[in-house]
């Protein structure tokens, strides 16, 4: 037994040398030598200010945004210190409760819409961090940020579009529209609100 | 399915053959000690490390002392994990001043890392100093993959030669596997994922100022939002790899940080299935007959690619409870559609069916989205998967040795049928090998579904069960399934951090890993010491079609009949509750 403590204790020692601080820290220096922004969070600045991550989503309530997914974190929404999903099985009562809830919301904020609202607009994501709606969903509240924010609808669909994340390579993946990105372009365009509904 | 999403996934397929495949040869020139690019630099690093150790590099031993060697090894892990987490509250590179894990918590943990399980009760987030995470997980991520490949280099020699007692040194196969394999892949990748925007710092959380205020539910306002820093990609790209699967963070690659594009996650998906496809090929190299290295690998892969192909078709099919509200869950250039809840739209439903497959399939166990909330049969594929005993492509080595288990049984099944010796690669199947094949095949229903009743029977086990009805039996399966056959994944609804699951759990991520690693290197001692029979007309060959058909029938033959009453029971129910 003693014979084999040695080689297991010397390579559980060196592996750790190796794997858990070397490896770790050739990367980072790897990293932020090349790659600094990612490496650091992909952060996005207003006016000198951090206002939040590229890729990590913020919930929107205020009529004049367009608004994220729902988010299943707690105590609040789009906490980025507590990532969860609400892990809902399909037939959950409180599943069916979160999207009956959405859809008034989206209802009340908006009564001219009304055809079907698209999936990922009722549903919570599975970080409840998702930076991203789809460009349906996008395009379903068009209308509403475009009475809110005297915009044409024409003018709406270009700034979406600008701020879809396009598949990779035009296959991998899927289209979406990364809604903080889109929201601080919209302050920057049409910062003016043409007051109540 | 979409048109976009099936050219996905035979881009997916067509990937993983075409890089699995020179992976595969690059291994078997690392367990066969020959030469490689990477000697120049890693050779004298190697050498050094012998050295320190006190290993004679030419020495070989047989099948009890290189599982002595793996079961010290991994208890030294065990227990270097356990006392991190225990004291990290004392020790540095702790920024956000988190305190002791719990000893049941922590004892759960340190057994799933060092088991290559990765199932986690905790969320990394907000529980794991970044010394943790580097020094104990990172680590056993590293060492419990190359302690499974070395068991699998071990069993493959096992297979490959006759008349000996020696199978080889665990030390180097660990060693090997750990320096020439993993390490080089995971920097690679590691610095490929930053480049996506998973983020590799040493810094505290960060804090930024929201857009809009977020008013929770007492009505105060909340101006600011937190975000998780860390030596994330690091960690990523191991887990990956390695058949490990536990997440720098709780959502694990459903979390923008740790899986930020359709292009990181397109390599985080194909890490799960590359080194387990690439050993089939590098099986077939060390036994010198590439086409039985083929036969495992078509079988594994004609059993995956249907389940995947159902899963992603239930999944794209949405939920008949929102489809009644009037929601539009009809696939288009312009949405995912489907069943979203759970998912990220980056990834959308195509992706997230690859990812469950894949994972479930290789004992992986990370998640791009929450298994939880899928359709009942996109949960039941994730579910079988599992309890086919992780052998198609399962963990990196295990795998593998638990498929040659299978082929071993089925040589013997249809010499049976058929009232010949049976024989695979010129060593007789008799008793003693057929004895350790059923012990292997044996305690992993028993385990996982003996667990599961216990818990039903209990308040502790019951107590925390978050989904009603036939949905909240399948979180319990689902646990049990995962901890059972070291794959780490979860049905993350079951509040898993408690006393019953952590204890239970343990137990059941012990038995699969080490209760199944012994009988496996006993039976490439007994297999190894075998003389050699040449092959006669009764031999059956074991790299045609039928065979691999053959083999198909008796994984699933045995998985469904083992499981099949309690998927009855769990997702099958929900399945006809929800659609009748």
């Amino acid at each position: 037994m003693i014979a084999f403590l040695r080689p297991a204790l010397v390579l559980l020692l060196a592996f750790t040398a190796i794997t858990g601080v070397l490896y770790p820290l050739a990367v980072t220096g790897t990293a932020q030598l090349f790659f600094p922004s990612a490496a650091n969070g992909s952060v996005l600045e207003r006016n000198g200010t951090a206002v939040g991550s590229k890729l990590i989503g913020q919930q929107f309530s205020g009529a004049r945004y367009f608004w994220s997914r729902l988010s299943a974190t707690g105590p609040v929404p789009y906490n980025g210190a507590a990532s969860s999903g609400s892990n809902y099985g399909p037939m959950h009562p409180a599943l069916l409760e979160a999207v009956k809830g959405r859809i008034a919301q989206l209802r009340t904020a908006d009564s001219t819409t009304t055809r079907p609202i698209p999936v990922d607009l009722v549903t919570a994501s599975g970080s409840g961090l998702d930076p991203h709606i789809s460009v349906a969903a996008a395009l379903y509240q068009a209308p509403r940020i475009a009475r809110q924010r005297g915009a044409t609808e024409a003018d709406l669909r270009a700034l979406i579009d600008r701020h879809t994340d396009k598949r990779d390579f035009g296959f991998l993946g899927e289209p979406g529209v990364n809604v903080l990105e889109l929201n601080l372009a919209l302050d920057e365009k049409f910062p003016s609100s043409k007051g109540g509904m | 399915m979409t048109g976009n999403g099936t050219v996905q996934i035979v881009f997916f397929l067509v990937a993983l053959i075409a890089l699995g495949l020179p992976l595969g040869a690059f291994m078997a020139r690392v367990y066969k000690q020959e030469r490689t690019f990477l000697d120049p630099i890693l050779g004298p690093v190697e050498r050094f490390l012998y050295r320190l150790a006190g290993i004679d590099a030419a020495k070989e031993m047989d099948w009890k002392g290189n599982a002595i060697a793996l079961l010290v090894f991994n208890a030294l892990g065990f227990l270097v994990v356990y006392g991190l987490q225990r004291l990290q509250h004392l020790l540095p590179l702790n920024p956000q001043a988190f305190g002791a894990v719990s000893p049941d918590s922590s004892f759960n943990t340190a057994v799933s890392f060092a088991s290559n399980t990765n199932w986690q009760g905790y969320g990394g987030e907000t529980t794991m100093s970044y010394l943790t995470q580097m020094l104990g997980l990172t680590v056993q991520n590293f060492v419990s993959a190359a302690t499974g490949m070395a068991v699998l280099a071990l069993f493959v020699r096992g297979l490959a030669r006759h008349s000996t007692k020696l199978l080889g040194n665990f030390w180097i196969d660990l060693t090997r596997s750990t320096l020439y394999i993993l390490l080089p892949l995971a920097f690679v990748f590691a610095v490929g994922l930053v480049s996506q925007g998973v983020v590799q710092n040493f810094a505290a959380y960060k804090t930024v100022t929201l857009v809009e205020p977020v008013v929770d539910a007492n009505g105060v306002a909340n101006l600011t939002q937190t975000l998780p820093m860390g030596p994330a990609a690091s960690q990523i790209a191991i887990k990956q790899l390695g058949t490990n699967g536990g997440g720098f963070f709780n959502t694990n690659s459903a979390h923008p940080y740790e899986n930020p594009t359709p292009l990181s996650n397109f390599f985080e998906m194909l890490a799960i299935l590359l080194i387990p496809a690439g050993l089939c090929f590098t099986f077939g190299i060390m036994v010198k007959d590439t086409r039985q290295g083929w036969a495992v690998f078509a079988a594994m892969a004609a059993i995956m690619v249907p389940l995947l192909l159902l899963a992603a078709w239930s999944e794209q099919g949405g939920n008949p409870v929102l489809a009644s509200q009037g929601i539009d869950q009809t696939a288009s250039p312009n949405q995912p559609g489907g069943n979203m809840e759970g998912k990220e739209v980056r990834l959308g439903v195509t992706n997230s069916a690859i990812w469950a497959v894949a994972t479930t399939a290789a004992s992986n166990g990370s998640v791009n989205s929450m298994h939880d909330s899928f359709m009942p049969i996109g949960g039941a594929v994730t579910l079988f998967m599992m309890q086919l005993g992780e052998v198609v492509f399962g963990g990196v080595g295990s795998g593998l040795y638990g498929m040659l288990v299978f082929v071993i049984i089925a040589v013997f099944v249809a010499g049976l049928l058929v009232g010949r010796t049976p024989e695979y690669l010129g060593h007789k199947i008799e008793a003693f090998e057929i004895k350790m094949a059923s012990l292997l095949i044996l305690i992993m229903p028993l385990t996982v579904l003996g667990l599961t009743a216990l818990a039903l029977l209990s308040e502790a086990g019951r107590a925390t069960i978050f989904n009603p009805g036939a949905h909240g039996f399948s979180e319990v399966l689902y646990a049990f399934t995962s901890m059972g056959n070291n794959n780490g994944s979860a049905f993350a609804g079951l509040g898993a951090n408690t006393p019953f699951y952590n204890s239970w759990g343990g137990i059941a991520m012990l038995i699969s890993r080490y209760w199944l690693a012994v009988p496996t290197l006993a039976l490439a001692g007994s297999l190894a010491g075998k003389r050699f029979t040449p092959q006669g007309d009764g031999t059956l060959p074991t790299h045609t079609a039928l065979f691999v058909g053959w083999l198909i029938a008796i994984v699933i033959l045995v998985g469904a009949l083992n499981f099949l009453p309690a998927l009855a029971l769990g997702p099958i129910v929900e399945h006809l509750h929800l659609t009748l």
